[in-house]
């Protein structure tokens, strides 16, 4: 071996032991552009005989590779050094800086969920007001007047004289929507209707005289007992997971016949029965059915040509079902450890 | 409603299982709330048979009986019953069983002998009242066999939640034809036990007006009462029911009174028809009329309460006055007693919308009322009637000397409805067959007529179906007895509408994100509140806590600060998107859409590397968040000062009408709170236009900082307007860094720190055009805003 390429693999064995300033000086001193010593030798290769200019050169280029990948090495092994001899000392398990986290009301969250199911497929968002007259919360809707269906709403009324849409009252449903979206004219109408609702109920821990609806609104030509059973079956299993089971069970509102119960397969007990849900393996998730055809008669659609489906669901339960809040009323109490458990 | 497992068995002459029947009758639209053992303590007692019977060595009344129960050894039992035979079987309880009544039965001694168990008497499993003996039992089941399968005593109790369009399902003749309709099963009325064959032809239909065995019937309002049926039985004995027909209404949580008043029920709850027995004896006339109560007239009903009518309601009176308030409650007057020996019986069909506010009118609801609410069958009260009165002279002997009368002025037909089998396809999005529908509905007692040349069918309805009045309904019947479960539920094409999402729904999303993003929670509060003056108040409140609509959000969300402050929760932050009401212009109250915020405590949680205790939030922080929510609620507007109220912001639209508020709250606040705050904005709901594109710029900022002296009542927007319109184009934004009092400023005066960025675009400005900018904003601050001086460093 050429004796100056001798002399710079032992400075090479001797880079890792070097500080940060000996590294740079080092740096300078082999492989510096202007007076680096391996640099000088490269360069004055082209004065040796041609037969040894191969073999000290090929060694030499080697060296000068060996050199910038040691020189590398232990440029990255002192920064690491200089990083960890500045937390030395510190106590790595004291607490770090928070900061106020804003959160969405979980009513809010379960809305959210069903309201990005029935997005996508093909609903949209309506609203109406919370005061509404009588003929817009109950005869428009196909409730007979004076009949026992009424009481299945206990109605919060407000004062004043009727008018000739009845007296004013506090919707006990979001279905006055229905007709509000219905008499625009616009078919079809595929929608969802949020909103908050009022019922004269006692305020304990399963009753509350105001809660939240969604109710949603189908409304076609061919449309059957088929596609609402279709949409829902998919909502609960989207909602729910894909392993969920749902059921159908005839009921009674006014406003829809043939009209249904959905239950899905409960989420505590997977279906075997158990407090939760009474023993029976199904938990009661929504109401549902065919538009009834007064109800379209009444805003002036043609029920013989077109049909539609409706379904209405209450947000508060699904939330205290999912997250298993036992008292309704600590939706309502604005406790800052309730509300930030869930967003 | 309760429903009696046996009793239904009794209809369809099969036992039933209660979890199946339950499930079955969900599935049909009567959800079984809960299923309620009756008698399951009989579950536990079994058959015994006494092989030896000895005399007891040391007392005269007692014997030492040899008893097989079924099992390996025989049991020795003291028994004390004078009946008591070898050879016969009686109800045995082992040791461990616990009797009606509550005895847990023990193994002792008695004067000296062993006993293991007991041989028991009717009364002691609550059978019966006979105690005279133990019970012998009819029956060769081996013995061990669990009592309850050689007497039918131990029952289930289905609570059956019943819609209110269902009136056929409040008794067990219509649930049990519900579940026979399901499955083809037959249906027959139960026997009755001592029954004798009333030899009675056909009810007598007659008019208006008629008599029977000497009593004078009318119907003066056949509007209210169309028809009206009754039977007069004499030589009755009024006394207690047997204790199978206790039994049986105890079964479904009905007090037995006497046997009169028990065959009514029966009834009531076999067939759906209230009836009612009057005491013939008592009865001026002897008639009975249906008619209008008269001004002034009153009533003192069976709860012996006196009650006012008005001739709104309808009365059944005798020649004297009123004796029932028609199909509510009878009176007290003519009521059945020990002493009764001839009985009025009368089953009549009311008007439900005169029930109903005769009830409502009298604040008086009773069984009977809440079924001619809904309504009962019109058909079926020669039935009710035949058969309350075999039940009473089953029970109390007598007899019935004439027929039964049906009252029934303008006979109708029943309903016709003409379904098209294109129309249940239709609906249901299945063809059901036309054959197979018809068998639906024959099922469910409608008389089918085909009528091939239009392609409908005429259905006449059964007269418990009060609910089948158009042809949607008979779909509905239709998709249940086809069962719901067995359409399929594929996902099929639809079209969507033009339709766009409620741009409110979308500003609340927005405005909800945002203030999430400034750290508050959201919180959903009751908008009913206690009433205060000009609220919009409710007519009927249930309680004076929720007497009225709140007008503002902030109210609502203070309370909920007050209820974490009462939690020892210091720092609160929450927001809320609701709807305030305020009284409008006609009988409809204004909703405004709102957000309001609530904050208190420390500005950011506390750290241990900060040096003192964390700093509180303060006016500044909430001057951000409410800048915030108006850029989000009502972008537009701008955050002022409020000219009527010092410590308070207002956002104020370009038209110059207010938004909302912010400022500092009034609560109950406890001595270790933080100040409060909040704020109000009112949501616009128009849609955002587009947003565009701003390009970044290219060349750096030049940035100068002026310490400027205010004195006292000169305010920083002042100056920084000035500030503003000296600069000219080249300023980009001016920022307040700073603010100090104190050494060295004159009194009451402050310096304020002013940043001013100034950039050209596509060049680097040079301090030969910053400079002189700089000098015209000056000499703009001093011309307009008069005493600022330049701060000395």
């Amino acid at each position: 071996m050429h004796p100056a390429l001798a002399r710079l693999a032992e400075r090479l064995a001797r880079v890792p032991a070097l500080g940060a300033a000996e590294l740079e000086a080092e740096h300078v001193a082999v492989l510096g552009r202007k007076s680096g010593e391996l640099t000088a030798l490269l360069k004055s290769l082209a004065t040796l005989p041609l037969e040894d200019r191969k073999a000290v050169g090929a060694e030499a280029n080697r060296l000068r590779a060996d050199f910038e990948a040691a020189f590398e090495r232990r440029k990255a092994a002192l920064a690491a050094e200089a990083g960890r001899a500045a937390w030395r000392g510190v106590d790595l398990t004291m607490p770090g800086r928070g900061r106020w986290t804003g959160s969405r009301h979980p009513v809010t969250l379960v809305l959210d969920e069903v309201t990005a199911i029935f997005r996508g497929l093909g609903f949209v968002r309506a609203t109406g007001p919370e005061a509404e007259s009588e003929w817009l919360n109950f005869l428009a809707l196909n409730f007979p007047a004076d009949h026992p269906a009424m009481d299945m709403h206990d109605t919060l009324y407000l004062g004043g004289d009727a008018g000739p849409e009845g007296r004013m009252l506090l919707r006990t449903h979001t279905s006055p929507v229905q007709v509000r979206v219905l008499r625009e004219g616009a078919l079809p109408v595929r929608v969802i209707i949020p909103g908050t609702v009022y019922r004269k109920d006692p305020f304990d821990a399963s009753h509350a005289p105001v809660f939240t609806q969604v109710e949603g609104l189908a409304v076609d030509e061919g449309i059957s007992f088929v596609d609402l059973k279709a949409t829902l079956a998919h909502f609960a299993r989207a909602l729910f997971g894909g392993d969920t089971a749902v059921r159908f069970r005839p009921s009674y509102f006014p406003f829809t016949e043939p009209s249904a119960e959905m239950d899905v397969s409960c989420r505590i007990c997977g279906g075997n029965g158990c407090a939760a849900c009474k023993g029976s393996g199904w938990m009661e998730i929504l109401g549902c059915g065919m538009v009834h055809p007064t109800v379209l008669a009444n805003c002036g659609i043609d029920p013989e040509r077109y049909t539609g489906f409706a379904f209405g669901m209450g947000p508060e339960r699904i939330a205290m079902n999912r997250f298993g809040i036992p008292d309704i009323r600590q939706l309502y109490d604005g406790d800052m450890r309730f509300l930030g458990q869930f967003g | 409603m309760n429903l009696s497992r046996r009793w239904l068995e009794a209809f369809l002459r099969r036992p039933l299982d209660p979890q199946e029947t339950a499930a079955r009758l969900a599935m049909l639209g009567a959800p079984v709330d809960a299923i309620e053992p009756v008698a399951a303590e009989l579950r536990a007692v079994v058959v015994g048979m006494v092989e030896d019977v000895r005399p007891h060595p040391n007392a005269d009344r007692l014997r030492l009986c040899l008893v097989n129960d079924g099992g390996p050894e025989r049991r020795h039992v003291v028994c004390g019953a004078a009946n008591v035979q070898a050879g016969v079987r009686y109800p045995f309880a082992r040791v461990g069983t616990t009797l009606p009544g509550g005895l847990v039965l023990e193994r002792r001694k008695i004067r000296g002998e062993v006993s293991e168990g007991m041989l028991c008497s009717a009364r002691e499993l609550g059978l019966g009242d006979d105690h005279e003996g133990i019970l012998p039992l009819d029956t060769d089941a081996p013995p061990g066999t669990p009592l309850t399968r050689v007497l039918a005593v131990d029952d289930d109790r289905f609570v059956v939640d019943v819609t209110p369009n269902r009136p056929d399902l409040l008794c067990h003749k219509g649930v049990a034809r519900e579940l026979a309709a399901a499955t083809g099963d037959a249906l027959r009325l139960p026997e009755l036990p001592g029954a004798p064959e009333l030899p009675l032809g056909s009810p007598r239909r007659e008019g208006a007006e008629a008599r029977v065995d000497g009593v004078r019937v009318a119907i003066e309002d056949p509007e209210t009462c169309p028809r009206f049926t009754a039977a007069v039985l004499r030589g009755v004995k009024v006394g207690p029911s047997p204790a199978w027909l206790r039994r049986r209404l105890e079964a479904v949580g009905q007090r037995s009174i006497n046997n009169v008043v028990d065959a009514t029920n029966w009834v009531l709850l076999e067939l759906n028809r209230p009836m009612h027995a009057f005491d013939l004896a008592r009865l001026a006339g002897p008639e009975l009329v249906v008619r209008r109560a008269r001004p002034g007239e009153s009533i003192v009903t069976l709860d012996g309460q006196r009650r006012a009518l008005d001739p709104a309601m309808a009365v059944v009176a005798d020649a004297r006055g009123a004796q029932a308030v028609g199909g509510v409650m009878g009176g007290q007057e003519s009521e059945v007693g020990e002493a009764t020996t001839d009985i009025f019986l009368e089953c009549a069909w009311w008007l439900p919308a005169r029930i109903r506010a005769t009830r409502r009118a009298l604040g008086l609801a009773t069984e009977a009322s809440y079924r001619f609410e809904r309504g009962v069958d019109p058909t079926n009260g020669a039935e009710a009637v035949r058969r309350c009165a075999e039940l009473v002279l089953a029970t109390g002997g007598g007899e019935v000397r004439e027929e039964i009368i049906d009252l029934w002025p303008q006979p109708t037909h029943p309903p016709r409805i003409f379904l098209r089998p294109a129309r249940v396809a239709r609906v249901l999005g299945v063809e059901v067959p036309w054959p197979r529908i018809e068998e639906y509905l024959v099922r469910l007692g409608c008389t089918v007529v085909f009528k091939p040349e239009d392609g409908r069918m005429a259905v006449d309805v059964p007269g418990w179906r009060p609910d089948l009045r158009e042809e949607v309904d008979l779909v509905e019947e239709v998709a249940r007895l086809h069962g719901y479960g067995s359409l399929p539920d594929e996902l099929r094409p639809f079209r969507v509408g033009e339709r766009r999402d409620d741009p409110a729904e979308v500003a609340d999303d927005r405005i909800r994100d945002g203030l999430v993003a400034q750290g508050l929670r959201e919180a959903r509060m009751l908008p009913l509140v206690a009433a205060g003056a000009g609220d919009v108040s409710v007519h009927n409140p249930l309680s004076a806590d929720h007497a009225a609509l709140r007008r503002d959000l902030v109210g609502g969300l203070a309370r909920a600060v007050e209820h974490n402050w009462s939690a020892h929760v210091r720092d609160v932050r929450l927001f809320e998107i609701g709807t305030a009401f305020a009284p409008g212009t006609d009988d409809r109250p204004r909703e405004d859409r709102r957000v309001a915020g609530v904050l208190t405590g420390t500005r950011e949680p506390a750290h241990w590397t900060d040096a003192g205790p964390a700093p509180d939030a303060d006016l500044w922080v909430l001057r951000g968040v409410f800048e915030a929510a108006v850029a989000l609620a009502q972008p537009g507007a701008t955050v002022q000062v409020a000219t009527d109220a010092s410590d308070r912001w207002v956002a104020v639209r370009l038209d110059g009408s207010r938004a909302g508020w912010a400022g500092p709250v009034a609560a109950d606040r406890p001595p270790w709170a933080a100040p409060l705050y909040g704020f109000e904005v009112a949501i616009d709901p128009a849609p955002r236009g587009p947003v565009s594109y701003q390009p970044l710029p290219d060349t750096p900022a030049v940035e100068r900082d002026l310490a400027l002296v205010l004195p006292d009542g000169v305010l920083a927007a002042q100056v920084v307007a000035a500030l503003r319109r000296g600069a000219g184009r080249l300023l980009e934004a001016i920022e307040i860094v700073d603010e100090y009092r104190g050494a060295g400023l004159p009194p009451g005066g402050r310096s304020v720190a002013f940043r001013l960025r100034f950039r050209a675009a596509g060049r680097t400005l040079r301090d030969a055009e910053v400079d002189p900018a700089v000098q015209r904003s000056l000499a703009a601050v001093r011309e307009e805003v008069p005493g600022v001086s330049l701060r000395a460093t």
